[in-house]
């Protein structure tokens, strides 16, 4: 007889609320006549999102005391809640911008085509997102990788899903190799920390390499440095960035929309988590890893991005560059470095998110990739978008327009504390580099006349009578993107707040 | 009004006048009507605020205060002294006059443009009045975004290449400081401008003055300044030479030299001799220069490091006339700039070679350049005479050379300012002049005359700026005691 565990079910409702809707959507797929898909589909995956949204605020309110349950298999405490919450808030947003804008550019043409994976969509959105929310929770070795497996083959599918598009295929294989061999080095460094400790739970690693002396042990050292490249694939750090640029492009502009921010944050948030309590006396360790991580990854995103025309290409090495920034609140291990790590995360998902919403809105009204030069006079054509765009890029940028700038300000704080001036040095030099790019975003929609576009957009495709495809719904998102973005420049005490609590789960 | 809001009012106002011109779909008119009436209520809170002011008691004013973010001491803090409250005033009416004008001329694309002059207007408020470092960064940052719009969509053919420029110095600059601004509030523990202490750190007082430097800017930090003053529309380039470029001597005055005493000693000459150099090199480069709006450019330089030249003189004498200079320098400039803008509408151009005999038959054209030029010469009895008198008598006491160097470049001014004048006004009539060149409109009048009008009541009493901005202590004095 084998004896189970005591289940905390209340604590996994996010992760099963998530799966639920995500078999109710794929339901749809084959009981739902084909006109009412995509509006039954959508809603299952906002019911699944609201749902696992209000569960993960009552598990936030309800957690303080932070402990594991399913037998030392998951925790349930607020930094998981939190970064659940932040889930759930990113795939609802992702829901309304699919709505509209799946499958992407390349299929409007085809009404009959149209709706033909729309509800294995939704699904594969709500399982990559309760893979997610797994991931965040995780309390040992087994239930990471099994998450991050979880929500990876989901994101391999999305990325390949709108097959006949322009490199949607390749950038599925591409994510999946590079994915596979990221995940397999996770998985062996997850065995050689399992061979020297004979623990799996991250509590257990840490006690067992405190009592046994184990912190110089080659199997230990081999064995973080290979989950911390195995995350650093997840996190699109450089150097295991290769995959993201062409991804980013060739998936459909929702999927990258919903990777470059939901995967971010749910790696991220896990990364910080797997290092500070499973292997608290490494720090000297992984703490100078990630800060090089953290340059190599601010030098590499921005100065590759200087010569991109594509805007998901450019958005792509900025998703790199910001995680560098993002790990550099990371590498410092700290409680100031948790709390900047956790707020900063906050505007930068919604920014990432909002600016791969824009992308998607100006790639259905052309019919082709975007381009630096077929963004000219956006800004004028679609005001909101283009505010929001600039909102967004300056945000990303630094400047005080949204909570991108308290973000940086607070890593490089962290930074400070830990006593790396030098790295806020190379994070001031880079954000310099950056500007170039950023502002050439907004150039482009903003200071060239749109008469110089030699594109006409294509006709009775998206664009029905020359105005642009009413779009309500992806407005509607960027909307919220937007209110996020600028509201954290102000309610920066609330929500540091709440990732302070958050962080006070962590052993720091 | 209570007082005590009037400071937040002067800096959020704008910016709600801004998102509700974003938000109303307006007419043209409507929009610059609702601008100028947002621009003008700015001047009358201000004139409120200016009267309630106290200037026998020392210390920060109509103070507010509230947490921004507690767990590393960052609050939202902001209040007025004599001088910033004298920079405030010549942005409120530097930024009306600047809006009429855009009103005037009819910007198109308006409700941008007239949403970004108001952004404008707060962000730059907002850097002359909060007391909160991390708050005074955003809003010195904030400035730039609305400018690189400014510039980036109404300027001229080459107003691309420009805004790069412009943006990366300036970014290079700032962002410089916001990594010596973490050292200083982290190391302090507080934010906070007025509870902070002192610091001895060289490499934090260089942190912070190379923001203030390339903002001003000094020699040799200007390579942003001919191509943003030239390509600018002739309004935005006004507030960037009048207004925002007070902003980085402002930063030094307030920041640099209050909070870093020792290293400002230490780096006292090196600091003298840039602004000596940006003040002979400027004069130079503006006799040299072949377009009205190339003078005025260079004069600026110039005239930043003459300030400059007061600012780190150390004396009391020098505090006075540098803040008395900013306000008359930011006055004459954005007269200058705006005149040069009505000479352009009417003759295309403002190359000197095209221009000339503009004087006659345009009486009022002439008589304002004429008064503006030579009150910017520095002519005894005008005002920026006695703010040149007060920074050249109060480096004198530092040493006898810098004002020689001083007043050999105001021979300088009188050089360049009275070649632009006979250039414009007077000499042959020029190629672009032509009979249907009107003379000033009304509009135009009504957006010049009363900078002028202030420029001759300062010229009348300048010391209602010269001993108005550190009372009730001597200049050096406030300093010490950091404007507690």
């Amino acid at each position: 007889v084998i004896n189970t565990p005591p289940i905390d079910w209340f604590g996994l409702s996010p992760i099963l609320a998530l799966t639920g809707a995500s078999f109710c959507a794929l339901l749809c797929a084959v009981l739902v006549p084909r006109t009412a898909r995509r509006v039954a589909a959508a809603g299952c995956s906002l019911a699944g999102f609201t749902a696992g949204l209000v569960l993960a605020i009552w598990l936030y309110v309800d957690s303080a005391n932070g402990h594991t349950i399913a037998a030392d298999a998951f925790y349930r405490d607020r930094w998981t809640a939190l970064g659940q919450v932040i889930l759930c808030c990113i795939g609802l947003a992702t829901t309304l911008l699919a709505v509209e804008h799946v499958p992407g550019w390349g299929r409007d043409a085809d009404p009959a085509r149209r709706d033909n994976h729309v509800a294995e969509f939704f699904a594969l959105l709500l399982a990559s997102g309760a893979g997610m929310a797994s991931f965040v929770g995780a309390a040992n070795l087994m239930v990471l990788f099994l998450s991050l497996e979880w929500f990876s083959i989901a994101l391999y599918v999305m990325c390949a899903i709108d097959y006949d598009l322009e490199g949607a295929l390749e950038a599925g294989l591409k994510y999946l190799i590079v994915g596979s061999f990221g995940a397999g080095t996770l998985l062996f460094g997850s065995a050689l920390v399992y061979g020297a400790t004979g623990k799996i739970s991250f509590h257990g690693i840490s006690s067992a390499i405190g009592s046994q002396g184990l912190t110089g042990d080659t199997f230990v050292v081999v064995g973080i440095a290979l989950i911390v490249a195995g995350l650093g694939f997840k996190m699109s750090a450089a150097p295991f960035h290769m995959w993201t640029p062409d991804v980013y492009e060739g998936a459909p502009t929702t999927v990258t929309a919903w990777m470059s921010s939901a995967t971010k944050v749910a790696a991220l948030l896990l990364t910080f988590r797997v290092m500070t309590t499973a292997f608290p006396d490494n720090q000297h360790l992984w703490g100078w890893a990630f800060a090089i991580i953290a340059t190599i990854s601010l030098a590499i995103g921005n100065f590759a991005a200087l010569v991109q025309r594509n805007v998901k290409r450019i958005l792509a090495y900025s998703a790199i560059a910001q995680a560098g920034f993002l790990l550099i609140g990371l590498s410092t291990g700290s409680a100031l470095g948790g709390r900047a790590l956790m707020y900063y995360l906050i505007p930068y998902s919604a920014a990432a998110f909002g600016s791969f919403a824009i992308v998607a809105a100006r790639e259905r009204e052309l019919g082709v990739p975007v381009t630096l030069d077929n963004l000219a006079g956006f800004g004028w054509e679609r005001p909101f978008l283009g505010v929001a765009m600039w909102f967004f890029v300056f945000g990303f940028a630094g400047l005080p327009l949204g909570g991108g700038f308290v973000g940086k300000f607070y890593v490089f704080a962290a930074a400070y504390q830990h006593g790396w001036v030098w790295l806020v040095i190379v994070g001031v030099l880079a954000t310099l580099v950056s500007l170039y790019y950023y502002l050439g975003i907004v150039r482009a929609m903003y200071m060239r006349p749109s008469e110089e576009l030699q594109l006409p957009p294509r006709s009775g495709v998206a664009v029905s009578g020359g105005s642009p495809a009413r779009e309500t719904l992806l407005h509607l998102a960027v909307g919220a993107a937007l209110v996020v973005s600028v509201g954290s420049l102000f309610a920066v005490q609330p929500l540091i707040d709440l990732a302070r609590d958050a962080a006070s789960a962590l052993p720091l | 009004v209570n007082a005590t809001s009037l400071t937040s009012i002067l800096i959020w106002l704008p910016v709600a006048g801004a998102i509700l011109i974003w938000l109303l779909p307006l007419s043209r008119y409507a929009t610059g009507s609702l601008a100028l009436l947002f621009s003008l209520a700015e001047v009358a809170f201000w004139i409120e605020q200016a009267a309630r002011f106290d200037f026998s008691q020392p210390g920060l004013q109509m103070e507010e205060r509230a947490n921004w973010f507690g767990d590393l001491g960052v609050s939202y803090h902001v209040g007025v002294y004599g001088f910033s409250l004298w920079l405030v005033g010549l942005t409120v009416v530097g930024m009306a006059a600047c809006t009429c004008y855009g009103y005037w001329v009819g910007r198109d694309r308006s409700r941008a443009y007239f949403g970004l002059m108001l952004l404008l207007t707060g962000a730059t408020v907002g850097v002359f009045e909060s007391q909160d470092l991390l708050l005074f960064y955003a809003f010195f940052e904030a400035m730039l975004i609305p400018l690189y719009f400014l510039i980036g969509v109404w300027g001229g053919a080459r107003r691309l290449e420009a805004t790069i420029k412009f943006v990366i110095y300036t970014m290079a600059g700032s962002l410089l400081m916001l990594a010596a601004i973490v050292v200083y509030g982290l190391q302090a523990g507080t934010f906070d401008l007025v509870d902070g202490p002192t610091s001895a750190s060289r490499w934090l007082f260089l942190g912070f003055m190379v923001a203030f430097v390339i903002k001003a800017p000094l020699f040799p930090f200007h390579g942003w300044l001919p191509d943003a003053y030239r390509e600018a529309p002739p309004e935005v380039a006004a507030v960037l030479s009048g207004v925002i470029a007070k902003a980085g001597l402002y930063g030094m005055l307030r920041i640099a030299i209050t909070k870093f005493p020792d290293p400002t000693s230490f780096y006292r000459t090196t600091v003298l001799a840039l602004a000596a150099a940006a003040l002979v090199y400027g004069s130079l480069l503006a006799f040299r220069s072949p377009d009205f709006r190339g003078v005025v450019a260079y004069s600026s330089l110039a005239q930043s490091g003459l300030i400059a030249l007061g600012l780190f003189a150390g004396t009391d004498l020098g505090f006075d006339g540098a803040v008395l200079q900013m306000v008359a320098h930011g006055l004459i400039s954005i007269s200058l700039f705006l005149v040069a803008g009505a000479v352009e509408r009417r003759t295309t151009t403002g190359e000197f070679r095209l221009l000339g005999g503009m004087a006659r038959g345009r009486p009022a054209l002439a008589t304002l350049l004429m008064i503006v030029g030579v009150i910017s010469l520095a002519v005894p009895g005008s005002a920026s005479f006695a703010g040149e008198f007060l920074i050249l008598a109060g480096v004198f006491q530092r040493a006898w050379w810098w004002s020689a160097i001083g007043a050999g470049a105001i021979v300088l001014a009188a050089m360049y300012m009275l070649r632009l004048i006979s250039a414009v006004l007077h000499e042959a009539r020029g190629s672009t002049v032509s009979d249907e060149a009107l003379d000033l409109r009304p509009g135009e009048l009504a957006l010049v005359v009363p900078l002028v009008a202030g420029l001759l009541f300062l010229s009348a009493w300048p010391a209602g700026i010269s001993s108005h901005s550190f009372t009730p202590d001597s200049p050096t004095a406030a300093v010490k005691s950091q404007f507690k």
